[in-house]
């Protein structure tokens, strides 16, 4: 009878820890597919996208994931198939310098302004 | 003095946006993948479209002569339209012609061949269309130009035209 209890405990466990680690696979597999864009219905990102395109791409995200590649690892190589517009969310590099660094140029350029008129204000 | 030259940041500020969303208006909304770069051909097992058995890119891509990928299906209607041109690039001793079927069903595939000719020496199967992920394609048709180091020099993307079978000609010679 302790017998069966101690393999009901350790058989729920490990089904359990099982889940588990399908559930975090999911999370990652949807934060991966909602980040992609589809080159065929190009306003919806992969994870909306019925598209054939967006299917194989579900298929190797999910595959990717399987063999244990990290994040940063799958948009390497969907970048290395589509270049780096297949990604929502673009990396900083020589094509993408002006779009991440003209919003805080024109914020610290109209800090300055607001801060001038204030200034002159007090004055 | 100091009116004239903010007047003059603000024409220098319109004029950048107008200038920026002119270009932008000119620029087509659909993006589509650089045809130029050159990349490795990827390592890959397949299903054979004839003997039903997996082969690889090792075994594919084993000759010493330039390599045509053309990915195709049956349903697809740009892909009879370049049917054709393939046919008669077949025919050059130069070159071999690897088909990837995608996402097709296999008797229709098999009638189409049957219908318009084959002009592959090796048709593999893609019925999940990963294989035509790994090559970096996402429609048909699309046709792969791979050189004798293996590696993929030049993709076009939609069905070939004679236009395109002359540039083919000029990078095999």
């Amino acid at each position: 009878m302790k017998i069966l209890k101690i393999f009901m405990i350790v058989f729920l466990f490990i089904g359990f820890s099982y889940l588990k680690a399908g559930e975090k696979n999911d999370e990652l597999k949807s934060k991966i597919l909602k980040n992609i864009r589809c080159l065929i219905c190009q306003g919806q990102s992969v994870y909306d996208s019925e598209s054939d395109f967006a299917s194989s791409i579900k298929l190797i995200v999910d595959r990717k994931i399987n063999e244990g590649l990290k994040e940063k690892k799958i948009y390497e190589f969907l970048t290395g198939k589509y270049g780096d517009w297949i990604i929502y969310d673009p990396k900083l590099n020589i094509k993408t310098y002006i779009l991440w660094l003209l919003p805080l140029f024109l914020f610290l350029f109209g800090g300055v302004i607001i801060y001038k008129k204030i200034y002159k204000n007090e004055k | 003095m100091k009116n004239k030259f903010n007047i003059f940041i603000i024409i220098v500020f319109l004029s950048f946006c107008f200038v920026v969303f002119f270009k932008g208006l000119n620029h087509s909304n659909t993006y589509t993948p650089k045809n130029n770069n050159k990349k490795n051909i990827p390592i890959f097992e397949a299903k054979d479209f004839n003997s039903n058995t997996f082969t690889n890119s090792e075994k594919i891509f084993e000759k010493d002569v330039f390599y045509i990928v053309n990915i195709w299906a049956s349903w697809c209607v740009p892909c009879r339209t370049e049917h054709p041109l393939l046919m008669k690039l077949s025919k050059n001793q130069l070159v071999k012609l690897i088909g990837i079927n995608y996402r097709d069903n296999q008797t229709n595939a098999k009638k189409f061949i049957n219908e318009f000719g084959n002009p592959y020496s090796q048709i593999l199967i893609d019925n999940d269309g990963i294989l035509s992920v790994e090559f970096g394609a996402y429609g048909v048709p699309e046709t792969f130009i791979i050189n004798k180091d293996k590696i993929i020099i030049k993709k076009f993307i939609g069905p070939i035209n004679q236009e395109i079978v002359e540039k083919i000609k000029l990078i095999i010679k």
